[in-house]
């Protein structure tokens, strides 16, 4: 029937900054999690997140038994003289034998690739591969099995590039994006001294700060710059730098130089990426809730289950869970987003 | 440490400038400068790249002409057929060196000497000792790289016959996308921009709401307002054994600034002279160094201050 409708089954990929979240992402109907160590070796090195090493042991035993995977994201890069911590966490991943490691660094694959040769490498979106000579480059050189493609393509630009790599795709689909190309953004580290591809961190909260005047206007910065303003009883959002209000010579007042505090949601795409071979549907946010990880896996279960049985699916609770309450559908659509 | 000999670099041009003004820049570099390599070659957009494509045979023909090796650079961002063929073309030339800023550039040039661009993320040993086996020769650092991974980097450097190359002039290159801001800012988009971008010959300044500046839009490119600048770092630099020093284009005096940074790299002049006669150039924004401390990008601590 579906199959026959030319959809493949997508394994839903699904975010866990805890445990807890973990627990909460397998019961809800994930096919695999990824989460982080507690340090700069991922991507979501945020205070009170991640997991030790013991809880990552814990949780892969807990998916297992559920049938779902576990993949760890070491997908950050080490700076020179630095290197130990990855190759660490690297060693340990191989050792409790999760389903793949997500990386980014071209040493840190080398060193998956020639050490643990059965360890399965995906590639992160940090890494930035967006041609398929790119990927290829990664598939050739380290045996890449899996790519997790770049926010910027469009449905029609990933069905064609499915025919042209020879590994998987795994897609965004849902959460918090920035308007910069993955791993090729110092934004954060010009403004707070923290870097995102080197420690793991964008925006850190402690250079974060909300000042509210009199009338109740709020004004948030990033370390010294303000990001954005707020009228009284407008509601405020988290100062990133690709997201706030700026002045230039050809706009009238502050304007969303990059993009305006929405949120992705493909939910409506869901039936072409699967047509377009997409092998994986990725939620973003390791830095959520346990009850947004239950509602938003838990939508998209049932989502790609109606999908497959041929029924019509439903998604209007998810809205509710965008930034804002404002979505976009990013670059995944039409070429006129760029 | 015995100081290698050093060579001053200029970077690409990063701008959308007048093609007959990026050509007269590049004659003036050949006739007058004491650069050593110069990189050509649009990085940024593919769309400008045919605006300057009549012109750079000559300009290739004149710095060599004037004793200055050429590199060719490519595309940060490489996605589309257009911009995927670009790579393929540049990378298919006979007797080309060429520059590498993603990873399709990568695979097109295993196996021969390359370099890897400063939009190539090349942070530590291992991914050094993984481009080097594949024939890259020089690697251009990113610019958000602490003074102490330079270091841990320029040891292992030598081991791999690759040279290091920093830049230590220019605004700050922070972010790529795939989307156009400067299009956006006008109220178009990628496709429909009608190179609206060769407005702004050193960017698209963005205030804060406070107006206070802060960013610099250059096409899909975001940079910094200050213009990085390591004079004072030189001498550290050399010490370390980065052996080549890359200055990005402005639409200011490049060749004083050249003369300047060759002074200070040739020990005739400090970096509290260097101060001194770049800030007489006057260039519109202030410095920065912050990265090579492992501060805020933009920083400055000063040279006499050291």
């Amino acid at each position: 029937m579906s199959e026959a409708q030319g959809y493949q089954r997508p394994e839903l990929v699904c975010p866990a900054g805890t445990p807890a979240a973990l627990r909460t992402a397998v019961d809800a109907g994930a096919d695999a999690i990824y989460c982080g160590l507690q340090n700069e070796t991922n991507a979501r090195n945020f205070p009170g997140l991640n997991f030790t090493v013991a809880e990552v042991e814990q949780s892969l035993a807990y998916a297992r038994a559920r049938n779902a995977k576990l993949l760890l994201a070491v997908n950050t890069f080490p700076p020179a003289g630095k290197f130990e911590l990855w190759r660490d966490a690297i060693d340990g991943a191989a050792k409790l034998g999760v389903d793949a490691v997500i990386v980014a660094d071209m040493g840190v694959a080398d060193y998956a690739a020639r050490t643990h040769p059965d360890l399965r490498l995906h590639l992160s979106v940090q890494a930035g591969a967006s041609s398929p000579e790119a990927i290829r480059f990664y598939c050739e050189q380290f045996g890449v099995k899996r790519v997790v493609l770049p926010r910027m393509l469009t449905v029609a630009e990933i069905a064609e590039l499915h025919s042209q790599i020879p590994c998987e795709i795994e897609a965004f689909i849902f959460g918090n994006i920035g308007m910069m190309a993955e791993g090729r953004c110092s934004l954060s580290n010009y403004v707070t001294g923290e870097s995102t591809n080197m420690d793991g961190v964008c925006s850190p909260a402690a250079a974060v700060h909300y000042e509210e005047d009199t009338e109740r206007n709020l004004t948030t910065r990033l370390g010294e710059y303000v990001i954005d303003c707020f009228a009284g009883g407008e509601s405020a959002g988290y100062p990133t730098i690709c997201k706030g209000r700026y002045l230039c010579g050809v706009q009238q007042g502050g304007y969303y130089a990059f993009e305006e505090p929405v949120s992705l949601n493909l939910s409506a795409l869901l039936p072409d990426l699967m047509r377009a071979g997409v092998t994986a549907l990725k939620i973003e946010g390791r830095q959520r809730s346990r009850a947004y990880v239950k509602s938003v896996v838990g939508a998209f279960r049932k989502a790609v289950d109606d999908i497959m049985a041929g029924r019509e699916a439903a998604f209007a609770s998810l809205l509710a869970l965008t930034e804002g309450r404002r979505e976009t559908e990013g670059a995944f659509p039409s070429k006129r987003w760029r | 440490m015995q100081a290698q000999p050093s060579e001053l670099t200029l970077g690409p041009v990063l701008f959308n400038w007048e093609p007959e003004s990026w050509r007269d820049f590049y004659f003036r570099i050949a006739d007058e400068s004491p650069i050593g390599t110069v990189y050509v070659g649009e990085v940024i957009c593919f769309k400008r790249a045919p605006l300057f494509e009549p012109y750079l045979e000559a300009v290739a023909a004149r710095l060599k002409a004037a004793g200055i090796t050429v590199v060719r650079s490519t595309l940060a961002e490489v996605m589309s057929k257009q911009e995927r063929k670009m790579i393929d073309d540049i990378c298919a030339e006979p007797d080309v060196t060429v520059e590498a800023n993603d990873g399709s550039a990568l695979l097109r040039l295993r196996g021969r000497p390359h370099h890897a661009g400063p939009f190539v993320n090349v942070y530590n040993e291992r991914t050094l000792a993984v481009l080097a086996s594949n024939g890259v020769c020089n690697v251009c650092l990113p610019p958000e790289m602490p003074a102490t991974a330079i270091r841990a980097l320029a040891a292992q450097a030598p081991k791999l016959s690759v040279t290091l190359e920093a830049q230590v002039f220019g605004r700050l290159p922070l972010a790529l996308s795939a989307r156009c801001y400067h299009a956006r800012a006008h109220g178009r988009t990628k496709d429909t921009c009608q190179f609206i971008c060769n407005v702004d010959p050193d960017g698209m300044p963005l205030r804060t709401l406070e107006d206070k500046p802060f960013l610099t839009v250059n096409g899909v490119q975001t940079m910094s307002h200050d213009y990085l600048n390591l004079a004072g770092e030189l001498a550290d630099l050399q010490a370390m054994g980065v052996t080549r020093f890359r200055l990005s284009p402005h639409s200011c005096d490049m060749v004083q600034v050249a003369k300047i940074f060759r002074a200070v790299l040739d020990r005739r002049i400090d970096a509290t002279e260097a101060g001194v006669r770049l800030d007489a150039i006057k260039i519109e924004a202030p410095f920065s160094n912050g990265f090579y401390y492992g501060k805020p990008g933009y920083h400055w601590n000063r040279p006499d201050m050291h």
